[in-house]
């Protein structure tokens, strides 16, 4: 097992011209909407299938419903996109692949599981700061009835969900990223630096406790943040991972604590912990793509924007298994990235 | 009194099934071919006409039931066809759980439209 916090080479990337975070856009689905956050969200669906055939579809229209709203808050066309950086849990990213033909924007498909929505971000700051493109839009969807099917079984058939078992995020977040100059007098924010997460597996192989499987990626990558920056944790207002949950975020404390950096829980949230409340029947919490995206672009953007938190940490965390491989019995390896960003 | 009795042991069965379930890593594919197998089991000792004796439908209706039909009617097979029923006793003794499957399932997809 790799030491925690201690990847060989520094992993993280400055980015000198700041890209700027212009807008977000949110859209969720109707548990997400009667959740704590519920008010945050561009947009309730108030139909968990938005009309369309299959659960696939209106995943589909929730990724594609997430990007309009960006878009029309940043008031630009979608002409104006640069390039789409876009990600999901379905086989071969079909709601990516799919939602991106009505996009002329260059397209990159991206897996990281759900620590997508930080990959794209990354990825996307990479090209703005390196002068390849004005624009870029990053963006993740999951729902949860997809998910089951595609990870677990059809909900139809019933099956029992473990204690430790989370609730896959119906929903869509997307940020634009831009070249953009900081704009006196307005609340700017920009990404100034990321980390690149390495795969961490601590050998847990129970596939109904992702959190577990995901805490020690998590706590890695901050570990690793903060060591490269020279920062103390002190430093960011919220540190946000995705979706490790209730068992998986005060698992990552704990190893943090472990390797001498104690964060305190207040500042140290979980998107999948904040984004639904416990009488909603959701175990553990949160997860998916969109869990780490919702809670973003919908509350902790917001947030930023009236000046209540300057300097944030997102770290969305995934946990690489497949349906097939975790039935031949292996272990789970996770992944998760750290992206930062701060109030100018 | 039946009822009560059926109630006990029914609930009995799926209080262990849970625990299979919540204690160990077993899919419930796996619980649910480890329950048939069970039943066969117990039935092929003879103890599970003794449950049935006690429990009813408590006994037959579980998992472990159909492990013992499946057992009862090879053995009935075996008795009535010689080696010939080793083969088709099985399936003949668990007709009725099948069957209601087959058409309940069938039932239930044309009534209601799925959507998982």
């Amino acid at each position: 097992m790799q030491t925690l916090g201690d990847p060989p080479t520094p992993n993280t990337l400055w980015f000198s011209s700041e890209p700027r975070l212009i807008s977000c856009g949110s859209v969720v689905g109707p548990k997400e909407g009667a959740g704590p956050l519920g008010d945050h969200f561009d947009h309730v669906c108030s139909d968990e299938r938005l009309g369309e055939r299959s659960w696939e579809q209106a995943e589909r229209r929730l990724l594609m419903a997430a990007i309009d709203h960006c878009l029309v808050r940043a008031k630009l066309k979608p002409e104006d996109v640069q390039v789409l950086l876009a990600g999901d849990l379905m086989d071969q990213i079909v709601t990516s692949g799919y939602a991106a033909r009505h996009h002329n924007a260059p397209f990159f498909g991206l897996y990281g599981a759900c620590s997508t929505f930080s990959e794209a971000l990354l990825l996307g700051s990479v090209l703005v700061d390196g002068g390849y493109r004005k624009t870029a839009l990053c963006a993740t969807a999951s729902h949860h009835n997809a998910a089951e099917r595609q990870f677990r079984a059809p909900t139809e058939f019933g099956a029992q969900r473990p204690p430790l078992s989370q609730w896959t995020v119906t929903g869509a977040g997307a940020c634009l990223l831009g070249a953009e100059p900081v704009v006196k007098d307005e609340p700017c924010i920009v990404v100034e630096s990321g980390t690149i997460g390495r795969v961490v597996d601590y050998d847990v192989a129970d596939p109904y406790d992702l959190g577990s499987a995901m805490a020690p990626a998590a706590a890695d990558t901050v570990l690793a943040h903060l060591r490269d920056v020279q920062r103390s944790p002190e430093y960011y207002d919220l540190i946000l991972t995705g979706d490790l949950g209730r068992v998986g975020r005060d698992l990552a404390l704990e190893l943090a604590g472990g390797q001498g950096v104690q964060v305190d829980g207040e500042r140290w949230q979980d998107g999948g912990v904040l984004i639904y409340d416990r009488s909603q029947n959701v175990r553990a919490g949160g997860s998916g793509c969109a869990c780490s995206a919702c809670v973003f672009c919908g509350y902790v953007w917001r947030l930023m924007r009236s000046r209540n938190l300057r300097r944030v940490l997102v770290v969305a965390t995934g946990a690489l298994l497949s349906p097939l491989i975790s039935k031949q019995g292996e272990s789970i390896p996770a992944v998760a990235h750290a992206v930062s960003f701060k109030l100018v | 009194m039946p009822y009560l009795t059926a109630f006990i042991t029914g609930g009995l069965l799926c209080v262990a099934a849970q625990l299979v379930v919540n204690l160990t890593q077993l899919t419930p594919a796996h619980t649910m071919v480890l329950f048939v197998s069970a039943g066969a089991v117990i039935s092929g000792l003879g103890w599970y006409d003794v449950l049935i004796e006690f429990g009813g439908a408590g006994a037959t209706v579980p998992l472990t039931g159909f492990g013992h039909a499946l057992v009862n009617g090879i053995l009935d097979g075996l008795n009535q066809k010689g080696l010939m029923g080793l083969f088709t006793g099985g399936i003949t003794g668990a007709a009725m759980g099948i069957t209601v499957a087959v058409i309940a399932g069938y039932a239930a997809a044309v009534l209601f439209d799925p959507k998982g």
